[in-house]
């Protein structure tokens, strides 16, 4: 065993290095700022660049010329940082361009606070910017799943020549904890398509216009059916004795490991509790989900936020059986106890009534 | 005998046929007289003859010049509206050996894109910028753009640009000739034959300069547009040449092509394998974990005091230490504001078990380095739980007969011992000696690495020693 203490948003930018990222420009925000500060100290050691950007608008658009060139690049933010990246994000996803956005987000809207909160879920997961197109989406819990899960965003962005989100709240960000970094490092080849200012690649070109109705349909319809095989072969989730579990609890990031300490008073208290937390947010663990509804009473959402993610619940679950919501919200946590009587008054309310049939 | 040779012959750096429509393919998208087509022209020669086709990436902006890419047979990247000198600034990083032309009309770069490149100037990115001022939103349909005389209709300007309205003409060559990092601005004018060379000859220059390794050059390029002006285009020509160059006048805004340094080469990248070791990812710590405690324990501790008072990195120490010791830890601290000033708190758990949450509500571990934090967490205490409190004796009004107390004046102590400030590690040494939390030399080790001077070390020793003394109970 070869750990070491650090904060997530050190191992981020260690597992981004590792997994060939030399391109990282960002704007400072708290609570994402170490992820930046990180970069700029360790950047131009391994031959990289670190820029600090004008604004998050320019942030975003030379992580679009970086990746235009095909290597692996990288930035960090958090909620309103992201609003304004959302264009370039868009622009990113319609030209086909593989990079990793980190948004370790904080109490909104508007200014909001530095406290951490996961309202970032619509703007992220459904994406907040113009046209069809997703953003694949990690949702680490765990300073260790911030270096895994930040290197196998690079790899899924090369896969599917898209922007790839790791989605933490400030909690995940600020918080220390154990960490086993691989011991090698990796720089993958450029790729064929890349704009490299040579002649092998000088045919290439990068853009998301495509003027004539039927080539643009064309064009959506190809990202269309990317985002349809990584549906189904990227989908990611973390089952905690879901199995026999009457209520099964949905969460990811900090409120997962709140609930992993739910499950654990719960069961310690003879109610059958479990967690289904997604590690990938899109796509969607709808599948374990929807097959949950088949054995679990009932279902309980918990976000720090009015409720975001239930939504995505909701639709796997199809009415089958109830899908209740508990959150708090401007940097507020739940505490296990509190869930715990959430969770209480569900059971009382479904053990005197079987699960509502869904009207269709 | 003639000093020029007549070419019938499209620029090598052009593609052979336009494929931007179906039709007409010898023809670029362009209206007739458009100060787009000679442009490129310019260009095109420009790198035919300094030959660096291949290595050129030219960056087209939104606007009319959109399509650029059907155009110049070099590598082509479509940028978003304004945005293309943040794009320009991260392809010639990531490729230091190409060409990077960054081509922009008024609305996109005197407009939206204002902010990108002013700092893309001022970092004196070695890019070479190309700035068509034709005074009007172009592809739009003839909106006011910021460059649009004082007076002119257009039609979100239907009674004339307004002082009071849109405010003056900007300048923005003679803006960026205020930043010191440039190396080459020049305002050129597309007005009759004899500027469309001259401006040639400032668009090869700028390129050049780039070839050279010299840094920022941009060239502005006063340009008819026919169309939206509603003039034939030998009028709009003379229009350019005449009136647009008053507002405009014609010069080298800064030449430094001579005098400007090399920038330095990047150094060059570590051997992959040295990576790992650059970041810092192998752990000075190979842990046994035999020596792990038999003993179950699930300390959830909770520090807290004013800013300065050394409250992070106490918890930081205990959970190095505990990681050194084989237990499962983490440190979640209040951050931001707080901790720049005002109160500060940090969350730390060590236990034999894996953690499930690292949030601690309900401490069975209160540090409380001052009264506030006291009065904040103590009801939160586990029965059963140690609190130990930073003060003579406890604050009136205070009383919980369930938890045990250490109160204990740690600063002062600490200023006793040579710095107030080693009042958290005093506090400390009176938690190990009170509780079996953890044993003192995973402390004294976890210290070794994080307290940064020998001073300091000593001092902590000296706190956590006389600490284990004071360790009363009340």
């Amino acid at each position: 065993m070869r750990k070491q203490l650090m904060k997530g948003n050190e191992a981020v930018l260690r597992g981004a290095i590792l997994a060939g990222c030399r391109a990282f420009y960002s704007y400072p925000i708290t609570p994402a700022s170490e992820i930046g500060e990180t970069a700029a100290l360790l950047l131009p050691q391994v031959g990289g660049t670190f820029l600090q950007s004008e604004s998050e608008t320019a942030a975003v658009n030379m992580l679009y010329g970086a990746a235009s060139t095909g290597i692996r690049c990288m930035t960090a933010s958090s909620g309103p940082g992201i609003s304004l990246m959302q264009e370039g994000i868009s622009y990113l996803a319609g030209a086909e361009l593989p990079c990793v956005i980190a948004d370790i987000t904080r109490g909104g809207p508007g200014l909001g606070n530095i406290a951490a909160e996961q309202s970032d879920y619509f703007q992220v997961v459904k994406g907040g910017g113009h046209g069809c197109y997703r953003t694949l989406v990690l949702a680490p819990d765990s300073v260790q799943e911030m270096c895994d899960l930040t290197m196998l965003a690079f790899d899924l962005a090369d896969k599917y020549r898209n922007p790839v989100f790791v989605l933490a709240d400030g909690f995940i960000g600020q918080m220390m904890e154990p960490v086993e970094f691989p011991e090698r490092a990796i720089l993958p080849a450029p790729p064929a398509w890349a704009v490299r200012g040579t002649a092998e690649t000088r045919k290439n070109f990068i853009t998301s216009i495509f003027l004539e109705p039927d080539a643009l349909e064309h064009h959506v319809l190809k990202l269309h059916s990317k985002y349809e095989q990584a549906e189904r072969e990227e989908t990611r989730y973390e089952a905690v004795q879901t199995d026999d579990a009457d209520v099964v609890l949905v969460g990811y990031g900090i409120s997962a490991r709140i609930l992993k300490s739910v499950v654990q008073l719960g069961r310690a208290q003879g109610l059958r509790l479990g967690l289904l937390r997604p590690i990938t947010l899109y796509p969607f663990p709808t599948e374990a989900i929807r097959s949950l509804a088949a054995t679990a009473s009932a279902f309980l959402t918990v976000e720090l936020s009015t409720g975001q993610m239930i939504e995505d619940v909701r639709l796997a679950v199809e009415g089958r059986r109830p899908v209740e919501f508990y959150g708090r919200s401007g940097g507020n946590v739940p505490s296990a106890e509190d869930v715990l009587a959430v969770v209480r008054n569900i059971i009382k309310r479904c053990s005197v009534s079987e699960p509502e049939v869904a009207h269709v | 005998m003639s000093d020029f040779e007549v070419l019938h012959q499209k620029a090598r750096s052009f593609y052979a046929t336009f494929e931007r429509k179906a039709e007409l393919q010898h023809q670029t998208h362009y209206c007739p007289g458009c100060g787009h087509g000679i442009t490129h022209k310019l260009i095109a020669q420009a790198i035919d003859e300094l030959g660096i086709q291949d290595r050129t990436v030219l960056i087209s902006p939104v606007g009319c010049s959109v399509f650029a890419y059907y155009y110049f047979d070099v590598g082509n990247i479509q940028v978003a509206h304004g945005r293309a000198p943040a794009a320009a600034t991260a392809v010639k990083r990531s490729l230091p050996n190409s060409i990077v032309l960054s081509y922009q009309g008024d609305g996109d770069l005197a407009a939206i894109g204002t902010a990108e490149i002013l700092h893309a100037a001022n970092r004196g990115e070695p890019i070479t910028v190309f700035f068509i001022n034709n005074a009007i939103y172009g592809m739009t349909g003839g909106q006011v753009a910021p460059t649009t005389p004082l007076g002119s209709k257009t039609i979100t300007s239907p009674f004339g640009r307004s002082v009071w309205n849109e405010g003056y003409p900007l300048h923005v060559s003679e803006v960026l000739a205020s930043l010191e990092a440039p190396v080459y601005i020049e305002r050129v004018a597309l007005g009759n034959n004899k500027m469309i060379v001259r401006a040639g000859r400032a668009i090869k220059k700028a390129i050049e300069n780039q070839i050279n390794g010299l840094g920022f050059s941009f060239i502005e390029i006063l340009s008819p547009c026919p169309t939206i002006w509603k003039m034939q285009p030998q009028d709009a020509q003379a229009w350019v040449r005449d009136e647009l160059t008053k507002i405009y006048p014609l010069s080298i805004f800064r030449d430094k092509t001579l005098e400007a340094q090399r920038r330095p080469e990047r150094a060059e990248a570590p051997a992959l394998e040295k990576i790992p070791e650059i970041l810092g990812c192998q752990s000075p710590r190979s842990v046994d974990n035999s020596i792990c405690q038999s003993a179950a324990k699930d300390f959830r501790i909770k520090i807290a005091g004013f800013g300065g008072q050394g409250v992070l990195i106490l918890g930081e120490i205990l959970a190095e230490a505990g990681l050194d010791a084989g237990l499962q830890v983490s440190w979640l601290p209040s951050y931001g504001p707080e901790m720049r000033s005002g109160t500060s708190n940090c969350q730390v758990r060590i236990a034999t078990q894996p953690i499930d949450s690292p949030l601690v509500n309900r401490p069975n571990v209160l540090m409380a380095l001052n009264e506030p934090s006291l009065h904040k967490f103590l009801s939160a205490v586990e029965p059963g739980g140690w609190v130990l409190y930073n003060g003579e004796n406890l604050p009136a009004g205070v009383a919980r007969h369930d938890v045990n107390f250490i109160v204990r004046p740690f600063t002062a102590l600490g200023d006793q011992l040579g710095d107030a400030r080693a009042g958290n590690m005093i506090m400390l040494g009176a938690l190990l000696k009170a509780t079996s939390l953890i044993e003192e030399k995973w402390i004294d080790g976890a210290m070794r690495r994080l307290v940064k001077s020998e001073r300091w070390l000593d001092l902590d020793r000296k706190a956590l020693a006389l600490g284990q003394e004071e360790a009363i109970l009340k």
